[in-house]
C-alpha cells in the first residue's frame, strides 16, 4: 500500500504542477513511513517540502497556498500529532468554501496515518476518525486495499474540497497484485464496495478493520454463516445506499471499527441502518469497536482491537435461532 | 564558573569546543528601536509628501466617520456587533494604502476599516457583522482574505499565500494584521517561524491597542516590546507610533518594499490605543480609568496629522471641510446600504458546504424546503 500511495502522489504531481506535498520529514527522508519517498528528488524541494515542525503552521500555510491556487497535500506524521492543527482544520479548512459562498474552495488533502496494530507507543495509534466525520465541510476517506490507496488518493488530490485521507498504518505493508504500471481507475469518492457477498448478515467496516472482517467472514463459514462484507471507503460522504441495500438483503448487521464505540462512526451508521432498514431487520444492529479508552500500550493493544473472535461473537448474538 | 575552574577539568576539556550547527545571524539588526518611531511633530516631517499626506488625511477623516456610523448602526440593531477602530484609524488605513493591487490583505475581525480603505464596498465589508452571511465578498476578486475571528489563525494563511505566489514567480506581498492579544497564540509564532524559514514576502502588523478585551498588555506578555518577538525567529522587528500615519506609512511601505525585493518578512508593532470598548457587548470602565483614555485623546491620529499639515500650510479650513463632506457622503451611502434589509435565502445553508452536496445534506435541504413551503402556505 505504501508504494501505491507514493505512486498516487507522484502521478498527481507529474500531471498537475499545482500539487505540492508538505510536512515533517517528507523531503529527504521521504516521511517516517517513507510514503513520500523520492518525491523531493524528482520534483524538487519546492514541490515536496520539509516544513518546520508545527502542525498548525503546516496546515495554516497550506490554506494560504490553496487560496493562491495550489493543491497542497499535507502529511501529518501520526494521528495524534495532527491535533495541534485542529483549529486550522475546523475553523478554516472545513469552512472556507461555506464562509465565502463557494468563492474560495480549498483543495487540500490531509494525509493522516491512523490506527493501531503496529506496536506503537502512546500517541502513535489513535483512531481519530470520529473528530473528522463530525466536522461539516470535510470529506473523509480511508482505503483498505492497495488499489483503493492509489485510486482514492488520486481522487482526493483532484477534489476541490478538503479531504482528510486516513491511512491505516498497519496496512502500509500489505501487498497485492496491483501493479503500479497499470494503476487502477479512480473510484469516485463516496462509493462503498461489497468486498464479499453473503446472505446471513452484513459486516460494515472500513480501513484497518476490513482484513479482520474478511477473515471473520471466512471463519464464520464453519458455523454455517455466510457473511457479506461492505467496505465503506468513504466515511463522508457516506454511501448509505450500498449499505442499506446490503442490510435489507441480509436482515442483520454488525458495524466494525477500531475507534471507540461511544460517539464513533459506528453509532451513526447503526442509527442510519436502523432508520432505513427497520422492517428488514431480524435483530438490532450491533457494533464491534475498540474500547472507550485512551489507546492502550502496545502489550495490551490486542485486547483492545476488534478481532475475529469478537466479531464472531457479535454475529452469534444476532439471535440466529429466531 | 568557567570550564577551566571546574574541579578536575583538564586541558582536553578546554580544547574541544562543541560543533556548531550553523552560523548564527547577528541579532542586533533585528532589534526594534527603544522608542516607537515617529514622524509627525519631529524633524522627519520636513520630508513629508504633501499630496500623500492630504490623501492620508482624507482617509483618516473618512475612517473615523465610518467607525462612528458603524457603531451607530449597532445601536440601531442593524449590526450584530462592531469592533470599533476609533483611535486606530492610522494603522488600518496605512495598512491598506501601502499595498499594490495584486497584494493581499489578511485582516482580523477588527479590521473592517482596513478592508474598506482597500476599496471594498462598505456594506459588503459588514456582511459578517450584520449577520446575513460570513464573508460578503469574493476574497480573490479583492485580494482580501475573509475577516478572521479565531485570533492569529489568518497569519499562517498569509505566509502560505505569499510563499505560493513567490514559488509561482508572482510579485505579490501579503500583509497580515493581528492584535496584541493575538501575539500570544501559537499560530502567531508558527506563522512567524514559517515566514522566516521560507523568507516569504509577508508583513506582520501587530496593532498593540493596549488590551485584549479586558486584559492589559502587561498580563499578555513579559517581552520588552511585541516587536522584539521577531528576533527569535530571525525577523526584524519595528516599533512605530500607531497614531502617526506618516510613520505608519513609512514603516509599512518600507517593509512591503523589503518583502517585494525578496528581503523576507518584517514584524511591525504599532503602538496605539483602543478608544472605545472592545465591542458594544463590553464595559470598558471595568478594566480601565478615564485618565488613561483622556491621555490618549491628546494623541489622536487625526489631530496629529491635522496639526502638522495646517502648521505647514498644506491643509486649510477648506481642505478640512472638504474631507468632512466626503466622509459624510460615505456615511450617508453606508446608512442607505445598511437600511435596506438584506435578502437571505435559507436554502443557502446547504449550498456551499461541499462542491457536490452529500445525500445527507440533500435530505436535510428537502426537509427545510418543505418547512418553508408550509410556512408560506400558513
Ligand atoms: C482563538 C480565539 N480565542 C479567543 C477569542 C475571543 N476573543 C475575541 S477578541 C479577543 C481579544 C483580542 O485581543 P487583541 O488580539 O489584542 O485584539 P483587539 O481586540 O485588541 O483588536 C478575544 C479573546 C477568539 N476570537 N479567538
Amino acid at each position: 500500500m505504501a508504494q501505491a500511495l507514493t505512486r498516487a502522489m507522484r502521478d498527481a504531481m507529474a500531471e498537475d504542477p499545482t500539487v505540492h506535498v508538505m510536512g515533517e520529514d517528507v523531503g529527504t527522508l521521504g516521511g517516517v513511513f517513507r510514503i513520500t519517498d523520492g518525491l523531493a528528488k524528482e520534483f524538487g524541494e519546492d514541490r515536496c517540502t520539509d516544513t518546520p515542525l508545527a502542525e498548525a503552521g503546516i496546515l495554516g500555510t497550506a490554506v494560504g497556498m490553496a487560496m493562491y491556487g495550489l493543491r497542497p497535500v499535507v502529511e501529518m506524521q501520526f494521528d495524534a500529532f495532527a491535533y495541534p492543527a485542529f483549529e486550522q482544520l475546523i475553523s478554516h479548512v472545513a469552512k472556507m468554501r461555506n464562509r465565502t459562498r463557494g468563492a474560495m474552495p480549498l483543495p487540500i488533502t490531509i494525509r493522516v496515518p491512523y490506527g493501531g496494530g503496529i506496536g506503537g507507543v502512546e500517541h502513535h495509534c489513535d483512531s481519530s476518525e470520529a473528530y473528522y466525520v463530525a466536522t461539516p465541510g470535510l470529506t473523509v476517506v480511508t482505503p483498505a486495499t492497495v488499489e483503493d490507496a492509489y485510486g482514492l488518493l488520486r481522487a482526493s488530490i483532484a477534489s476541490d474540497d478538503p479531504v482528510v485521507f486516513l491511512e491505516p498504518k498497519r496496512l502500509y505493508w500489505s501487498k497485492a497484485d496491483w501493479s503500479p504500471e497499470a494503476p487502477a481507475t479512480v473510484p469516485g469518492i463516496g462509493k462503498a464496495l461489497v468486498r464479499r457477498t453473503g446472505t446471513s448478515a452484513t459486516l460494515i467496516t472500513y480501513g484497518p478493520s476490513l482484513p479482520v472482517c474478511l477473515e471473520a467472514a471466512e471463519a464464520a463459514r464453519e458455523e454455517g454463516w455466510d457473511l457479506e462484507v461492505v467496505d465503506l471507503r468513504s466515511l463522508v460522504p457516506f454511501d448509505e445506499e450500498t449499505v442499506v441495500e446490503s442490510v435489507r438483503r441480509t436482515g442483520r448487521a454488525v458495524v466494525v471499527h477500531e475507534a471507540g464505540g461511544f460517539g464513533g462512526p459506528g453509532a451513526e451508521i447503526a442509527a442510519r441502518v436502523t432508520e432505513r432498514c427497520f422492517h428488514h431487520l431480524e435483530a438490532p444492529v450491533l457494533r464491534v469497536t475498540g474500547f472507550d479508552i485512551p489507546y492502550p500500550p502496545p502489550m495490551l493493544e490486542k485486547h483492545h482491537l476488534p478481532g475475529v473472535e469478537r466479531i464472531l461473537d457479535a454475529v452469534a448474538r444476532l439471535q440466529w435461532e429466531n | 564558573m568557567t570550564v577551566q575552574e571546574l574541579p578536575g577539568a583538564g586541558a582536553s576539556h578546554r580544547s574541544t569546543p562543541p560543533p556548531a550547527w550553523r552560523p548564527r545571524t547577528d541579532a542586533a539588526p533585528l532589534l526594534p528601536d527603544a522608542e516607537p518611531y515617529r514622524v509627525l511633530g519631529t524633524e522627519a516631517a520636513d520630508r513629508l509628501d504633501p499630496a500623500l499626506m492630504l490623501r492620508c488625511y482624507a482617509e483618516l477623516v473618512r475612517g473615523r466617520r465610518y467607525n462612528a456610523q458603524a457603531t451607530a448602526l449597532t445601536k440601531q440593531g442593524r449590526l450584530a456587533v462592531y469592533p470599533s477602530t476609533v483611535g486606530q484609524e492610522a494603522c488600518e488605513i496605512a495598512a491598506a494604502m501601502v499595498l499594490e493591487e495584486q497584494d493581499w490583505l489578511f485582516p482580523s475581525y477588527r479590521d473592517t476599516l482596513a478592508a474598506v480603505a482597500r476599496g471594498l464596498d462598505p456594506v459588503q465589508a459588514l456582511t459578517l457583522l450584520r449577520g446575513d452571511w460570513h464573508t460578503g465578498y469574493d476574497p480573490r476578486e479583492h485580494r482580501i482574505a475573509p475577516l478572521s475571528t479565531p485570533l492569529a489563525t489568518q497569519l499562517p494563511h498569509a505566509v502560505g499565500l505569499a510563499h505560493a505566489a513567490r514559488l509561482r514567480g508572482d510579485d505579490v506581498v501579503a500583509l497580515a494584521m493581528v492584535g496584541d492579544g493575538g501575539t500570544s497564540e501559537g499560530d502567531f509564532h508558527e506563522a512567524l517561524n514559517f515566514a522566516a524559514v521560507w523568507q516569504a514576502p509577508v508583513v506582520f502588523l501587530v496593532q498593540n491597542n493596549g488590551f485584549a478585551i479586558s486584559v492589559p498588555l502587561a498580563k499578555q506578555t513579559a517581552a520588552p516590546t511585541l516587536a522584539h518577538k521577531g528576533v527569535g525567529y530571525g525577523i526584524p522587528g519595528r516599533l512605530v507610533d500607531g497614531n502617526d500615519i506618516a510613520a505608519m506609512h513609512e514603516v509599512l511601505a518600507e517593509a512591503v518594499r523589503r518583502a517585494r525585493a525578496g528581503g523576507g518578512p518584517t514584524l511591525i508593532e504599532a503602538v496605539t490605543y483602543r478608544m472605545e470598548a472592545h465591542t458594544n457587548a463590553d464595559d470598558a470602565t471595568r478594566y480601565r480609568g478615564d485618565a488613561e483614555v483622556e491621555a490618549w485623546k491628546a494623541h489622536d491620529p487625526i489631530d496629529l496629522l491635522e496639526r502638522e499639515l495646517t502648521a505647514r500650510g498644506i491643509l486649510d479650513e477648506a481642505g478640512i471641510t472638504a474631507a468632512r463632506d466626503e466622509a459624510e457622503a460615505m456615511a450617508a451611502s453606508l446608512r442607505d446600504g445598511m437600511n435596506a434589509d438584506p435578502v437571505v435565502d435559507p436554502m443557502d445553508l446547504f449550498a456551499h458546504v461541499y462542491a457536490e452536496q452529500t445525500g445527507r445534506l440533500r435530505e436535510q435541504a428537502e426537509m427545510l424546503r418543505a418547512e418553508l413551503e408550509a410556512e408560506d402556505q400558513a
